[in-house]
């Protein structure tokens, strides 16, 4: 039984880190209906600036200074992709954000290199034992960070007044304009949340993994996340991932002897298919009601 | 509900809004061909028409959705031609929608917080850092907000998501969120299609309430010609993109041109 429960935890532990990548898209996805096909390499591009960064600067300095990074980014994309493709349809914008995804990938190969790199933010990977229980010092402090990034934007969007605004836009874009809310800037202000979220991701991630390519595909394991938890739910984005990552931890250890193992790769998708069965909107995802 | 002319003119005379020779086209129609007319301080002026006389396209133009190919708008005297939207919000113009566009996932109350908006000054950095004095004036627009709601009669649904409400709510609460911004100018797209007499009659005492009580000038597009003649001092005629007549309810009743464009043809129904 115990054992059942460290699986347990850990696949919450990393469920928490597929939480924050799905959290990226659903930001995007909420305010401006755009799935946004860059924010793996978003989150690769994050990590990259912080290591360069961490070259010549202290830890809270290089977070400053990719926080800042993410956040000149953010207006760089309203500027130079969302204005002049402004009212085009999805899969213009869409396509948009694949190819920003390769430029991102570009820029940051071409000022960082290929190679894969170390992310050594000071805090061991060793697990220690809690009442028996062996849990991972780093997944430990993914979860508080996660968990206080949650809390924060449930705050923001629910509370605040630029929350409300960016809510609204969300939801209708042209009753926006008329009540006098700047599309662009709520644009920028999404975007760098995002930005901020694939930071999050990618220090989470590459202590974990080090900073490498592949980085960038972390978002397929964002993909179950969302059609579970509902592509446009905050609160789904975070829920689903860990359901994801407890469950796939289960299903390893449990079920993956009885088939030859190797399930925890595509467990995730199965579970994303049932759900769609039964609730095609995912667990929170905001059910379109038509009149018609 | 007969209203006599009480316009209230501005001290210099000067219309609220001024619309000269607009002209807008989509592809071969000529939405709008050469219209201009007047929005007095303080009044109702209706306009009306045929189906697809450029109603509609009239007030998406003023509102800034639309920009005219030529011609120019005037508020208050300041030339606001092509601006967009959200800056013609910004100047006092709010307006609702011939189909309602309401942010269906808010509640009532959220819809209608949004419509203050603008009114609400500190922005996004200074919500973090004078986080208490954001707080405050949260607080004070909720009030304002509250009582909008009061007078609306809808407290009972101010938690409701907006879009699981009826239509003739929906269209309420669409006025509710439009007079939140305090506007100077409001404009209304058929804000009783589709409704019953009932509600007709609750959003007609609104309406003219906003009028009297706040003081806000009102432009609205309307099918209902009992409705209009009853609460407007003034309409403007519009048909296939041109404006046919402009008067007080009682010549525009007697207008040929007008009963051969439109009450004619809505009697022979």
């Amino acid at each position: 039984m115990t054992f059942a429960i460290e699986v347990a935890i850990g696949g919450l532990l990393v469920g928490i880190m597929y939480s924050l990548v799905a959290l990226g898209f659903a930001l995007i996805y909420k305010s401006s209906g755009i799935f946004n096909f860059a924010q793996g390499d978003m989150t690769l591009f994050s990590a990259l600036a912080l290591v360069g960064a961490l070259t010549f600067l202290p830890l809270w300095l290089a977070i400053l200074a990719v926080l800042v990074t993410m956040i000149g980014l953010a207006i760089a994309i309203e500027v130079l992709v969302l204005r002049p493709l402004v009212a085009r349809p999805p899969l213009t914008l869409f396509m948009a954000t694949i190819g920003l995804g390769f430029l991102l990938e570009g820029i940051g190969q071409a000022i960082w290199g290929t190679d894969p790199k170390g992310l050594d933010i000071g805090i061991s990977d060793i697990p220690f034992k809690v009442r028996g229980l062996m849990i991972s010092q780093l997944d430990l402090l993914g979860a508080v960070l996660s968990g206080g990034l949650f809390l924060g934007l449930v705050w923001f969007f629910q509370k605040s007044r630029t929350g409300r605004a960016l809510r609204a836009v969300s939801d209708d874009h042209e009753a926006a304009l008329s009540v006098g809310i700047p599309l662009g800037k709520a644009w920028v202000i999404t975007w760098a949340i995002s930005g901020v979220v694939a930071l999050v991701a990618g220090v989470m991630w590459g202590t974990r993994l080090g900073v490498q390519f592949s980085l960038s595909l972390i978002a397929l394991k964002a993909l179950p996340v969302l059609i579970l938890g509902g592509i446009d739910s905050i609160p789904g984005a975070i829920i689903a991932g860990l359901v994801v990552g407890a469950s796939e931890n289960l299903a390893e250890v449990f079920l993956g002897p009885y088939v030859g193992g190797g399930i925890q790769t595509f467990f995730p998708y199965l579970l994303a298919l049932l759900v769609l069965w039964f609730k095609p909107y995912g667990m929170f995802g905001r059910e379109i009601i038509e009149r018609v | 509900m007969k209203r006599g002319s009480t316009m209230i003119q501005g001290n210099d005379g000067q219309p609220m809004l001024r619309v000269e020779d607009v002209h807008i086209s989509f592809g071969v129609l000529k939405a709008l061909n050469g219209v201009s007319l007047e929005i007095p301080q303080g009044g109702i002026l209706a306009i009306i028409g045929p189906n697809g006389a450029g109603k509609t396209t009239l007030i998406n133009v003023i509102n800034g959705v639309y920009h005219p190919s030529q011609g120019h708008i005037f508020f208050e005297g300041q030339d606001v031609t092509a601006r967009p939207p959200q800056h013609i919000a910004a100047l006092g113009i709010a307006r609702t929608f011939q189909n309602v566009a309401l942010f269906k996932g808010m509640t009532v109350l959220d819809n209608i917080m949004v419509g203050r908006n603008l009114i609400m000054r500190s922005n996004f950095l200074s919500q973090g850092i004078y986080w208490g004095l954001a707080q405050k004036e949260e607080i004070r627009h909720r009030e304002i907000v509250e009582r909008v709601i009061d007078w609306l009669e809808i407290e009972h649904i101010r938690k409701t998501p907006a879009g699981m409400l009826p239509y003739g709510l929906q269209k309420r609460v669409e006025l509710g969120r439009a007079l939140a911004a305090d506007p100077r100018l409001l404009l209304l797209d058929e804000p009783m299609a589709g409704m019953n007499l009932e509600e007709k009659e609750d959003i007609v005492r609104f309406i003219l309430d906003a009028n009297e009580e706040l003081g806000t000038t009102i432009a609205l597009v309307e099918h209902d010609m009992g409705v209009v003649m009853d609460i407007s001092d003034r309409l403007v005629v519009l048909e296939f993109g041109e404006k046919i007549a402009e008067g007080p309810p009682e010549e525009i009743r007697n207008n040929a041109k007008v009963i051969k464009a439109y009450l004619g043809t809505a009697r022979q129904k």
